[in-house]
């Protein structure tokens, strides 16, 4: 199978298998006017099978977004057909209106215009609490 | 300049906690000294949620303070009636006042008034989750009763869930040296598991839990008696089961330490009975006063105000 390679545009590798569309809904890739191509369990000598998405117009990735999904995926920037830039993650020490508060009793379900703020409070087990009600959110891993 | 809050107990150092209990102190050995400290200032309190002692101890602080009050007592009499979010509320408020003192049914409400406040803003409660100036209350009770903040064996007892005051005092206590934890309650109330992994585990703090009163009782220096809330459960079965789990009474003071402090946020229902009140190990109405001062003195911290 050949997805032709991409001139000016952004290529997000070592996607865990089956998180591509996860991450296609989180960046809000529906609303590119662009080609995006969403390549399903390639083979990976490091990771056995992989996804990778190629979004073929150069934009801004939110690294906080990618680094709370998944923060072993690589960005790579691509400019004139080279890679310019490779960018690795880490998990985001704030998320900001990227998941929201599932507790009945915070401040965030009854007014929901507040933005909706998490803070990393454990790196090993990847959980981040709610900024208001202190509410846990284990990452999906 | 960013203002100074009180959102969490953690906002304060420990420093500036010895430091509030040490201007406690001398506000209740000389109060003249202090009576007009914040002459020309406005402490607004929004109650958005019943409270007897936190709002009037903060008025009566306020006003020993030579300072002024204004606000209201139940979000009925307020905009948030028509829709006014809390933000929206603040912002107004915080063109007539100087500091507010804000009570929330929800939790991060004084948080979310706190990120677009002009002027301080300090955490009188926010459903259940936190209580900072109960805290600081119960620690100059403490401060005052056992003459030290250090070693000491700690019992909490009744609704560990939901009890504001219980979380914020753990948080507090688990900065001193030398104390054991131990949380008494039922299955269905216990400290909530955040708690125990943030503030006691990370900090390897021992603790014990349990759900004899009887049993623990022999062995502490502070009891902390709790009252089953009625207005945190969405199930009133769940709150009728619960509410009578514990009840302290002369009978079970009988193998407590001569020296036992028994404190309690108030207001009590019947988990500790009237009988109990005159026992001098019942310190739980000096507790009440000793609020009064405490947040005198945290006024006068977050305005950045010294006595004369």
């Amino acid at each position: 199978m050949n997805i032709d390679s991409i001139q000016d545009g952004v290529v997000l590798d070592h996607i865990k298998a089956g998180k591509s569309m996860d991450i296609y809904k989180y960046l809000h890739l529906d609303q590119l006017d662009c080609s995006v191509a969403i390549i399903k369990n390639v083979r990976s000598g490091r990771m056995g099978k992989k996804d990778i998405i190629k979004i073929d117009s150069p934009m801004e990735v939110d690294l906080d977004v990618l680094g709370y999904v998944d923060p072993d995926i690589t960005v790579n920037v691509i400019r004139n057909g080279a890679r310019v830039e490779k960018k690795h993650l880490e998990l985001p020490l704030k998320l900001v209106n990227i998941i929201h508060c599932k507790n009945p009793r915070c401040i965030t379900a009854v007014e929901p215009q507040l933005d909706a703020i998490f803070l990393l409070s454990d790196p090993e087990k990847h959980t981040y609490r709610c900024a208001y009600c202190d509410a846990e959110k284990k990452r999906k891993i | 300049m960013s203002n100074r809050n009180l959102i969490d107990i953690t906002d304060l150092t420990l420093a500036e906690i010895d430091g509030l209990i040490d201007t406690a102190e001398d506000m209740i050995a000389n109060p003249a000294k202090y009576q007009s400290a914040c002459a020309h200032k406005q402490l607004a309190t929004l109650f958005f949620e019943p409270s007897t002692r936190t709002r009037l101890s903060f008025e009566s602080a306020m006003l020993a303070l030579g300072g002024g009050v204004l606000g209201f007592s139940e979000a009925a009499s307020s905009s948030t009636a028509k829709g006014e979010t809390v933000v929206d509320t603040v912002r107004t408020v915080s063109c007539y006042a100087d500091i507010i003192a804000m009570r929330h049914p929800k939790e991060g409400a004084p948080f979310a008034a706190a990120q677009r406040s002009e002027v301080p803003i300090i955490n009188a409660g926010d459903g259940g989750h936190n209580h900072p100036t109960q805290t600081l209350t119960d620690l100059l009770t403490i401060h005052r009763e056992k003459g030290r903040l250090d070693d000491f064996t700690i019992g909490f007892c009744g609704d560990l869930k939901f009890g504001r005051t219980v979380h914020s005092l753990v948080n507090a206590l688990s900065r001193r040296t030398g104390i054991n934890f131990v949380f008494i309650s039922p299955e269905e109330l216990k400290l909530p598991q955040y708690l125990k992994e943030s503030v006691l585990e990370k900090n390897h703090l021992a603790y014990q839990e349990t759900d004899s009163l009887e049993d623990a009782i022999p062995r502490l220096d502070i009891l902390y008696m709790t009252r089953v809330q009625k207005e945190r459960f969405f199930n009133e079965a769940d709150y009728v089961r619960l509410k009578d789990t514990y009840v302290l009474d002369p009978e079970k003071l009988i193998p407590a330490k001569e020296d036992l402090c028994i404190l309690h946020p108030l207001p009590r229902v019947n988990e500790i009975t009237v009988a109990v009140d005159n026992d001098p190990r019942a310190c739980y109405f000096r507790q009440v006063k000793n609020g009064k001062y405490i947040r005198m003195a945290l006024i006068m911290l977050l305005l950045g105000l010294r006595a004369e």
